[in-house]
């Protein structure tokens, strides 16, 4: 397998039929005993959950003076976090729905896994907003409804375009995923011996049954979905960037904010997809099934996407050259050369520089250089919200009113919990669902075409 | 099965989408109307080859997405113009640019919430019991098999004469599904 070369590789390694297919990805759930790494790494990961749990405890408790905020700096970790878990989720809705459109094959089997992915890092962001408000048990009056106070939210703001914006993308992703699991479910349904298994996976699947008039409609159902998060999908960090670009302080209001932002989205989110497909496909055998040529697209997609968030860069920095305005301009030297430049140029070398290799067959041939960029670029992409969020806001016009930012453990505390919330998710998730879509694998065999003339159509 | 038992109908069982695809179409020919097709993943040419060809979903996702939108930009305009009015750096009350986004959004999700609730309501689900899956190897329809099923409701539709009709095509087995 890893010795073919791009372009050989195929989708889905040949010799496989409707049996084995369904029987390889049902075993995994169904008939796999539970090995020991999966329980050392779920415990592993179920503990780090309980460290947000502890630190957003004892947040409630003492408020948000726990964390390194400032008066400068009122933004610090947890809307970096929020950005950055937000934007991971975005590769799994381009590839379910973005590459749905585009009638790319490769998708059918790493789809169903990049939507979960999605659907855990979104609740890990939808974390940051709740928690950072100081007061989260009134985190409802976001919504509009009426009350007795008589007050509303205040349409032009952002803030609430991205309450609609990111409260939106979670539910179409929910359903999405969800309408996508309901035929796999009930091969699960008719596969599974455990009773409860039956019956859970049973309900689940809503009484599916194969009919042809309900297929015509589910797929109508799926491609209008995938037609209509497309654009939500791009709109999502568009309003995300917003919360920056649409202020006047200085390293934010900029107009290729939006661009640069979906771009960097989907370049952090393909770098977890990798991170998490190449374990994965090694663990569970599924190499036949998530390819080489999985891997090399999706490095390619980083790599384009990476040097599309490249240009943000260097746009960035001519137009706060070229603007004339000198307090842009200030922002630029303060992130090169502040107190703070450390995290600029650990970000050019992380998203930038680094990431050329993937220019090199050889590195997207190889599973662990892959692995290893991937987390480079996880890291740089975090870093680079960090730069616009903190070195923006630590100094900006009147030099009497700067100031320095420090993360506190609390703020690292509830980062890396977010971290175990997404990975103990995703360690549940493998086990109990099946990971990639197993009906639309079932698709991409020869044997599933209506060839014979007698059967097409007249 | 005995001769008194109400009949859901009759079922044909093959092995690939062709012989599925043919039979439907024999079936539709001979004048069948009443049947479903049952296969391990979509097949549109069965659908088709069936007599259905046209789905209300993508209609009802478009109703859903323009109430989702009227909502939207209604609820904003409302909120701004009359249940609190909010002066914002002496923009006008109805300034639409910054309603947009949300207006965008509520389409959006309108949309999504129609086109799976309005696919999942036409196709009658969630439906616990079905009498196909009376059916002994009925399984097999969510893994490598394909089923067709003449209904009894059909007006054609007599008992050994759909038998015999369904064995003639390339079925595998012919079996009848109670009720």
């Amino acid at each position: 397998m890893e010795r073919l070369l791009p372009g050989q590789a195929p989708v889905l390694t040949p010799g496989h039929t409707l049996e084995t297919i369904t029987d390889k990805i049902v075993s995994i759930v169904l008939r796999r005993p539970v090995t020991l790494g999966w329980v050392g790494g779920f415990v592993f990961f179920f503990g780090l959950m309980n460290v947000l749990l502890f630190a957003m405890a004892y947040l409630f408790f003492r408020g948000v003076g726990i964390w390194g905020i400032n008066v400068p700096v009122g933004w610090g970790f947890a809307i970096v976090n929020f950005v950055w878990w937000v934007g991971i989720g975005h590769a799994g809705t381009l590839i379910s729905a973005i590459l749905l459109l585009l009638k790319q094959g490769w998708r059918n089997s790493i789809n169903r896994f990049a939507e979960a992915m999605t659907l855990f890092a979104v609740a890990c962001a939808g974390v940051f907003p709740l928690i950072h408000t100081g007061r989260p048990w009134l985190a409802y009056w976001l919504f509009p409804y009426p009350n007795t106070m008589g007050v509303w939210p205040q349409f032009r703001s952002p803030l609430l375009w991205d309450v609609f914006a990111v409260s939106t993308y979670a539910t179409i992703s929910a359903l999405f995923w969800f309408v996508g699991l309901i035929p796999d479910l009930a091969t699960f349904r008719d596969t599974a011996q455990n009773p409860v298994a039956k019956k859970i996976y049973g309900l689940l699947a809503l009484g599916w049954r194969g009919s042809a008039r309900h297929w015509k409609r589910y797929e109508s159902a799926y491609l209008l979905l995938a037609g209509l998060a497309t654009p939500l999908v791009l709109s999502v960090h568009t309003v995300v960037s917003f919360d920056f670009a649409i202020s006047i302080v200085p390293g934010w209001h900029t107009t290729v904010f939006p661009p640069y932002f979906v771009a960097g989205a989907i370049y952090s989110g393909f770098a977890m997809v990798l991170v998490l497909a190449i374990p994965i496909r090694k663990f569970y055998g599924v190499q036949d099934m998530m390819t080489m040529r999985h891997l090399d697209n999706a490095a390619k997609v980083m790599l384009g996407t990476g040097l599309i968030v490249a240009y943000g860069y260097s746009m960035e920095a001519f137009y706060a050259y070229y603007s004339g305005n000198i307090y842009e301009f200030f922002v630029l030297k303060n992130r090169m050369l502040g107190p703070l430049a450390w995290s600029y140029w650990c970000l050019i070398l992380f998203n930038v520089l680094i990431p050329q290799l993937l220019w090199i067959r050889k590195v997207r041939q190889n599973t662990l250089a892959l692995f290893c960029t991937s987390l480079v670029v996880l890291l740089g992409m975090w870093l680079e919200r960090f730069v616009i969020v903190v070195t923006s806001l630590h100094r900006d016009f009147l030099p009497s009113s700067w100031g320095m930012y420090t993360a506190t453990r609390w703020d690292y505390a509830i980062y890396v919990g977010t971290l175990g919330l997404f990975f103990c998710a995703m360690f549940l998730f493998v086990r109990l669902m099946p990971m990639i879509t197993i009906f639309e694998m079932r698709m991409l065999l020869p044997q599933s075409r209506v060839t014979s003339s007698e059967a097409a159509h007249d | 099965m005995t001769d008194s038992t109400i009949l859901h109908g009759v079922v044909a069982e093959y092995v690939t989408p062709d012989a599925l695809v043919a039979a439907c179409k024999q079936a539709r020919k001979a004048g069948y109307r009443r049947m479903d097709a049952y296969s391990p993943f979509p097949l549109e040419e069965a659908a088709d080859a069936i007599g259905f060809e046209k789905t209300q979903v993508p209609l009802l996702t478009l109703i859903g997405g323009i109430l989702g939108g009227l909502t939207g930009y209604g609820l904003q305009y409302w909120v701004n113009l009359s249940a609190y009015p909010l002066n914002i750096g002496g923009r006008p009350l109805h300034s639409w640019p910054s309603f947009i986004i949300i207006t965008f959004e509520m389409t959006i999700l309108f949309a999504g919430i129609t086109a799976v609730v309005g696919m999942l309501t036409l196709n009658g689900l969630p439906q616990p019991y079905h009498p196909i899956f009376n059916h002994p190897r009925f399984t097999a329809a969510s893994r490598d098999r394909f089923f067709l099923c003449i209904e009894a409701t059909d007006d054609h539709f007599d008992r050994a004469e759909t038998r015999r009709f369904l064995e003639a095509t390339d079925a595998v087995d012919v079996a009848e599904v109670a009720d």
